[in-house]
């Protein structure tokens, strides 16, 4: 097992103080008293964690392909089951994503969180563990854990602080992810059985038999397509995205939706290229089917949430699209667009929450005509529209640019299909900005000055918007950095994959278990 | 010394016998409550002790040993916490609260017998013990406005006692085949009868039946709802809790040693479990009372415990043994919440849970907690639970029962999630607090710790019940 893990980037257990510094934080919520120090614990615990993941990047090794900054404990040995806690290129910047979002999550929470303050902070910094502890474990029963232990914080910042539908969204979500993700269970416990192990990178690589592989991979995709989400099972995304309350949906937009992008990186392509290989057709369809569809309904809402929602559709088809091409570029720039997308429509939703607490209403309509009221907020708001839609010069233009770039590599028809979509993203973006900024007429009756004024935004809301504004334009500008920490790990990843798809041969590895259902393995 | 072995039940025995005394006196006893937990914790703790001993007892018919010892403690343990969370007893009638807790004691009794007792007759018998005072125990509630509890008293006495015509009808045809009443005996014939005849299989599914009752476990499962709603939420807790960790451990036994390591007998318990685990979930789906839904999914567990059972093997078994301590600890954390909400000791449905987060954050995160560990969601003891039988199931290869085992897993969510639903955002009027006392208070976080540890580190209670089931086979 030592052999892919790295011990000595620091002489610290890092993950998992990253793991335990929310969770502790959640436990210290008890011995506040005021709301208002509540808050500040909060962030204090947040931006704590935030300061403890730098060393991730500073002291990443990008030169290795193994997992870094590793810990291993004794856990359960009756079954081989150990703690085991590692990242490397691909979960890295997802990691500090995470943690770099939540501080955002609580600051732009300040004022719009009436009731319940310490439940809510309390949900957040679980939420926080349980996604930090999907990145970094390295043992599928871990990540499992983690990844279930996010649904119940989730399923409560939407069904107790979320919009009026609340009800019916937290339990589509919950169920939703749930039952996708029970079969991940299944698959986990399959794979144990037939390799006897539940450490990741010993999994991959292994020569099972094409009918195992293709089981496997069909219960880890739908428990991944459905975190994604892929059309069609992306119908769960709307509905809680815009009942949930502005820290909620930043979560879901910025960093759930990427465990299942990562979900594909970590376990289907590794452990069941066979599988992938033969399903790539159909998975580029679903992609490009997301693009398009989610392209198309955005184009046609008229609630501002509901309408980032489906772009969100749409922008995590590219991720997947550039996954299921399988080349350099393409999985370079889903890698690319998952971190991009987690911070501009982490804004996006950052925006509408600010305008929500002055208008108290989503409708584009009477959100229109703010550019006269609101100088600084539309400003913002354009930057992110405008990165939305991958304007050239912004951080979505780097990352959406590389799939199309592997998805023209891959074939010409796919990558000609994908283009409609970024077209769409224009369209549906300019036309949120033209309503909202410039409109003739304004929906809410701010102008005639008969009730209180719109209010620009405060020193907080600029300082959470301008933190977001700095890395769009870094990444916009100056990629490199971020492509090289993924580098190896994307090669090593695509050298697994090659090698995994051309074993030839009767595989040793043949399930008898699959004989129970009428199947001949091999 | 010999009796030392015994000392658990005769722990019990005393315990029984105090309580008959205090039973004729006139007075009202008040402290009838600590007491019986004293007596409680002094079994626990015999039991503890005697984890490690093994012998034989009354000539072969009762053994004690790791295996039988660890249900002791089990079950022993069990009555401590259902006696503790219904301390007060308050849907019965203080001048019979002796008799009541005489009642449940043999019961018990009979019930920590049952997993020592390795003989056909002796089975039986430990089995009517346990059962008879139950029937007496059931009706036992303080509320004169509704007859529901003799009802539930009634059918639970039918109930029982065609359950017990079936079994030994069953173990007539296995005593036919085999010649032998002795597990030791049958062990090494009862193998080869089940291969070669088919009377033989038949004659040992309908000798589990008695036990199918007491786990409520389809097709034995129709009193359960109608039992639980109407006897008393003390009462309930006991029957939703003692009987069925006494139930696995003798389906484990005979499961052991029919040596079905495949074949007819394996088929049957996967229809059986594949059966339970639907039908209760789906019937738990469409309930209004709390206690009533509590019973479907406890038909529903049992169908997953079975899945243990069915995978039979160390890994099997004691992955069954896990899910019925895990199980355990959820169930009574929920009626550890069901007693306190109700606060005449009525029966409670999802209107009595609004609010509950503004009455009792406390009791609502507890709540919260057990029905997220039924419903098998990380980190509770519930997801481990699973994990593990369905481990051990797809080890066998036995992949269709995983999947119907996933699948009812996604649907009980919704019923679960219905719960913490009420209790968390439903009702957002002004709602007096609830105060629920610092011994009670401890209780619940005790249980909370206890679902989360037992959840993220089995490792002590998984080496204990591997080590345990070694001895079926001695």
């Amino acid at each position: 097992m030592e052999q892919f893990l790295l011990f000595d980037n620091v002489s610290y257990p890092l993950l998992s103080l990253l793991i335990f510094t929310p969770l502790a934080g959640a436990v210290g919520l008890f011995f506040v008293n005021t709301e208002y120090m509540m808050k500040i614990w909060g962030l204090l615990v947040t931006l704590l964690t935030a300061v403890i993941s730098i060393p991730l990047y500073t002291n990443f090794d990008s030169s290795t392909a193994s997992y870094q900054f590793a810990e291993v404990y004794k856990w359960f040995p009756a079954l081989n089951l150990n703690y085991t806690l590692g990242i490397d290129g691909i979960s890295v910047l997802l990691v500090i994503l995470t943690t770099f979002v939540m501080p955002l999550c609580i600051l732009c929470s300040w004022n719009y969180i009436e009731k319940r303050m310490k439940e809510f902070l309390f949900a957040i910094l679980i939420m926080e563990a349980a996604m930090i502890g999907v990145f970094v474990s390295l043992n599928t029963v871990l990540f499992y854990i983690f990844w279930e232990a996010m649904l119940i914080p989730m399923y409560l910042l939407i069904a107790v602080w979320g919009g009026p539908r609340r009800d019916y969204a937290s339990i589509k979500f919950f169920l939703y992810t749930l039952i996708a993700s029970i079969f991940l269970l299944v698959a986990i416990i399959a794979l144990y059985i037939n390799t006897g192990t539940f450490f990741i990178p010993e999994l991959m690589g292994n020569n099972y038999s094409f009918t195992f592989q293709i089981w496997v991979f069909l219960a880890c995709a739908i428990a991944f397509a459905v975190k994604i989400p892929m059309f069609p099972l992306h119908t769960w995304l709307p509905a809680a995205h815009v009942e949930a309350p502005t820290a909620g949906s930043v979560i879901l937009a910025s960093v759930l939706l990427k465990m299942g992008g990562y979900g594909f990186l970590r376990l289907c392509l590794p452990v069941t290229p066979m599988a992938v290989e033969a399903c790539v057709p159909y998975l580029i369809a679903l992609s490009i089917a997301s693009i398009i569809f989610g392209g198309y309904l955005a184009l046609g809402q008229n609630d501002i949430k509901k309408l980032i929602a489906y772009s969100s559709v749409g922008h995590m088809g590219f991720v997947t699209l550039g996954i299921f091409v399988l080349n350099s570029a393409g999985l370079k720039g889903a890698m690319l667009q998952m971190i991009n997308h987690g911070i501009t429509t982490g804004a996006l939703f950052i925006c509408i929450g600010i305008i929500y607490e002055r208008t108290h209403s989503r409708d584009i309509k009477v959100n229109s005509a703010l550019g006269m009221f609101m100088p600084v907020y539309v400003t913002f708001l354009g930057i992110f529209s405008l990165s939305s839609l991958a304007f050239p010069g912004t951080n979505s233009f780097v990352g959406e640019f590389l799939v199309l770039l592997g998805a023209f590599s891959h074939s010409k028809l796919v990558g000609a299909l994908a283009i409609p979509g970024a077209v769409l993203a224009a369209a549906y973006m300019l036309r949120l900005l033209q309503k909202m900024i410039w409109a003739d007429s304004d929906g809410h009756k701010h102008s005639d000055g008969s009730e209180r004024g719109l209010f620009d935004l405060d020193l907080r809301e600029k300082l959470t918007l301008a933190f977001l504004t700095v890395f769009v334009f870094w990444i916009g500008l100056n990629p490199e950095p971020l492509l090289n920490v993924m580098d190896e790990s994307i090669n090593h990843l695509l050298i697994q994959y090659n090698q995994g798809i051309s074993h030839v041969g009767e595989p040793e590895a043949v399930n008898h278990a699959l004989k129970t259902f009428g199947f001949n393995a091999g | 010394m010999k009796l030392l072995l015994f000392l658990p039940e005769l722990v019990l025995i005393l315990m029984i016998v105090v309580f008959f005394f205090l039973s004729l006196s006139s007075k009202k006893e008040k402290n009838n409550d600590s007491l019986a937990l004293i007596f409680t914790a002094a079994a626990t703790a015999a039991a503890l002790y005697t984890i490690n001993s093994s012998g034989e007892m009354f000539e072969g018919f009762y053994r004690i040993d790791m295996f039988s010892q660890s249900f002791k403690v089990l079950i022993l343990a069990a009555f401590f916490l259902v006696l503790y969370l219904g301390k007060g007893l308050k849907s019965i009638k203080s001048e019979i609260s002796s008799e009541y807790i005489m009642f449940l004691a043999i019961s018990t009794f009979g019930l920590v017998s049952l997993t020592s007792a390795v003989e056909l007759v002796t089975i039986i018998l430990c089995l009517e013990i346990s059962s008879f005072s139950l029937y007496i125990a059931i009706p036992f509630r303080a509320d004169d406005t509704s007859k529901a509890h003799y009802e539930a008293g009634l059918k639970y006495i039918l109930f029982g006692a065609l359950s017990t015509a079936v079994t030994l009808f069953g173990m007539s045809y296995v005593f036919g085949l085999c010649h032998t009443t002795h597990l030791d005996e049958l062990f090494a014939v009862l193998p080869s009868v089940l291969n070669d005849s088919p009377a033989g299989t038949i004659g040992f599914i309908l000798m589990l039946t008695g036990f199918f009752f007491k786990l409520a476990m389809f097709p034995m499962h129709f009193w359960t709802p109608d039992i639980y709603e109407g006897s008393a939420n003390e009462t309930t807790a006991y029957i939703a809790t003692l009987p069925k960790i006494a139930a696995i451990a003798l389906i484990i036994r005979f499961v052991g040693i029919s040596g079905a390591e495949s074949g007819d007998v394996i088929l049957i318990l996967t229809i059986i479990a594949a059966f339970s685990m639907t039908l209760g979930n789906l019937s738990a789906l469409v309930q209004e009372d709390i206690k009533r839904l509590v019973a479907y999914s406890t038909i529903a567990h049992a169908g997953y415990i079975m899945v243990g059972v069915l995978s039979a093997g160390n890994l099997g078994f004691s992955a069954a043994m896990y899910y019925i301590t895990g199980y355990v600890l959820m169930n009574i954390a929920l009626f550890f919440v069901i007693y306190n909400l109700s606060v005449k000791g009525e029966n409670l449905n999802f209107d009595s849970l609004k609010g509950l987060h503004k009455r009792s954050p406390f009791l609502a995160f507890t709540l919260a907690l057990a029905a997220f560990g039924m419903a098998g969601i990380p980190p509770t003891v519930g997801f481990t639970t699973k994990f593990m039988v369905f481990t051990s199931a797809i080890s066998k290869g036995y992949y269709a029962i995983v999947i119907i085992g996933v699948i009812n897993a996604g649907i009980s969510a919704f019923y679960y999630l219905k719960l913490v639903r009420a209790a968390y955002t439903l009702g957002d009027g002004e709602e007096t607090k609830m105060k629920i006392g610092y011994s009670k208070a401890l209780f619940a976080i005790l249980l909370n710790i206890g679902i989360i540890v037992a959840g993220m580190y089995p490792e002590p209670i998984i080496s204990t019940a591997t080590e345990a089931v070694k001895y079926i086979f001695i």
